[in-house]
């Protein structure tokens, strides 16, 4: 069964959210516009819409994770959703219980939906495709796979700033090799059109197949950044790292550090992104990520938005009345 | 089959309806709000109409609907509107067509999630039967009896006309 077998259903609509690759324009559009339309809610006294109201969500974090999670739950809460935070570092499966019995577990108590984070790639798929048929799965990052609502949230920001996708040079900046947000973004901005989408990196970082992918290759950072409508700088993922990727922090600042004299070499409204947590003169110096074309907190605001919008359209209708 | 009357006319008597309540509520400086889509291009020539000083705003009430769980997302929501305070305001709602309710109980609790107004006066421009729960509109501009088969919508905005489709037997 492929990825989009198990994420649409028959009317091509969401039944769970586990990768960009292969969706339509049309329906990375309606996310996007879904949100948007979620954007007044904060406007409210009360920040909340009872769509998802008597509706169960379980974030359930094999990673940890603090700014996901969070947007997640408060995506749930604000459509009314109970949540419920299941920490796998001190829950059962830490003491031997095997994945699909976690699973089977919290089932059991008619949940809803997961919102599952998890250091193996397709693990996601792998519980979307065991779970029980009334339960919606929505991936919030698995390995070095796919992390399709920071790419939603991101496209989704671009949009707000730059809403032509085809005339948009993308650079995307760093540690592309172990980063599942570059692969989603990379799928997103193909099908939403970008005219060039570069991964600027390091030969180490950058994957000698990703220009299967329609990326160009740079590894130096200021032929990337040249006439760049877009920068997303990405986060050096240490964790990740057995061997020795780069030489030093110190030096990787020195060739592929965002500073504002590099940026220079952008396009003069280019917008600055990152996915977070910034390792502050590690990825970029404090002066671009705190400076006028940084949209880095503007990212964690739409997260919501962007959650909400992929959990409202991904939950399960009630089985009673459902087309089939 | 049932007459259907223009909207012209319509227009007019859903106009005055709410003159008579302005007036015998004492309401001085009332604000507009119009359920999208046939709510809102009706508010839009009441509110220019009635001459009122606020900008219109616009409620899409998707969030709202009770059968979300039955139907899904509507994926063409949008953002609603609401460009001034509703907190101690006199709110006149607009919408089409009154038939179940449901849609005014769902604008009502969102209203509510902005604050609290003073009071809330409903204005529908064609009222048809078939109310399933206890609101019903302050005033109408027309009324009309169809069978339980049949549907009455509004197309607009320029030029607005309403029709009739379903079965009538």
């Amino acid at each position: 069964m492929t990825a989009q077998d198990l994420q649409l259903d028959r009317r091509g609509r969401l039944r769970h959210f586990l990768t960009i690759e292969g969706l339509s324009r049309e329906l990375l559009v309606t996310i996007m516009d879904t949100a948007e339309s979620f954007s007044s809610v904060t406007e409210q006294t009360v920040k909340k819409v009872p769509l998802l109201r008597g509706k169960t969500i379980v974030n359930l974090f094999f990673e940890t994770s603090t700014r996901t999670r969070t947007t997640f739950e408060l995506a749930a809460k604000r459509l009314s959703a109970d949540v419920l935070n299941v920490n796998i570092a001190t829950s059962a499966t830490s003491k031997g219980e095997s994945l699909l019995d976690t699973i089977r577990n919290i089932e059991a108590m008619h949940v809803d939906m997961f919102v599952v984070r998890h250091a193996q790639s397709g693990a996601s798929h792998f519980i979307a495709r065991h779970v029980a048929p009334h339960i919606s799965v929505i991936n919030a990052g698995d390995g070095r796979h796919a992390h399709p609502t920071q790419a939603m949230l991101d496209v989704f920001t671009i949009r707000k700033y730059k809403p032509d996708f085809h005339r948009l040079t993308v650079a995307i900046v760093g540690d592309v090799l172990h980063s599942r947000v570059a692969r989603s973004e990379i799928h997103a901005l193909r099908i939403l059109g970008a005219r060039e989408i570069r991964a600027v990196g390091p030969r180490t970082l950058i994957p000698a197949d990703i220009g299967k992918m329609g990326v160009s290759i740079c590894h130096d950072l200021d032929s990337g950044l040249k006439d760049a409508d877009v920068v997303i700088m990405l986060r050096l993922q240490r964790e990740r790292m057995s061997g020795a990727f780069i030489p030093s922090a110190h030096e990787y600042y020195a060739s592929f550090g965002l500073t504002e004299s590099r940026l220079v070499l952008a396009r003069a409204d280019a917008i600055v992104m990152h996915p977070g947590p910034i390792n502050r003169g590690v990825e970029m110096d404090s002066k671009v990520a705190d400076g006028c074309r940084s949209v880095i907190l503007q990212q964690v605001t739409h997260g919501i938005a962007i959650r909400m919008a992929v959990m409202s359209m991904a939950m399960r209708l009630d089985a009673r009345r459902e087309t089939p | 089959m049932a007459e259907l009357p223009g909207t012209d006319a319509l227009l007019d008597n859903l106009e005055s309806g709410l003159r008579r309540e302005i007036a015998q509520r004492w309401i001085g400086d009332p604000v507009m709000i119009g359920i999208h889509s046939g709510g809102a291009w009706i508010a839009e020539r009441l509110h220019a109409r009635l001459g009122i000083r606020e900008a219109l705003g616009k409620l899409d009430i998707t969030f709202y609907r009770d059968d979300f769980s039955q139907i899904g997302m509507n994926p063409q929501v949008r953002a609603s509107q609401l460009p001034f305070r509703v907190d101690g305001r006199d709110i006149l709602l607009i919408d089409d067509v009154f038939y179940t309710g449901r849609t005014i109980r769902a604008a009502l609790n969102e209203i509510f999630d902005y604050g609290r107004p003073a009071q809330i006066v409903l204005g529908v421009l064609l009222e048809r039967d078939g109310r399933q729960i206890p609101i019903r509109p302050d005033c109408v501009g027309g009324m009309l009896k169809l069978s339980p088969g049949q549907r009455v919508k509004l197309t607009g905005p320029d030029p607005l006309a309403l029709s009739i489709f379903g079965d009538g037997g």
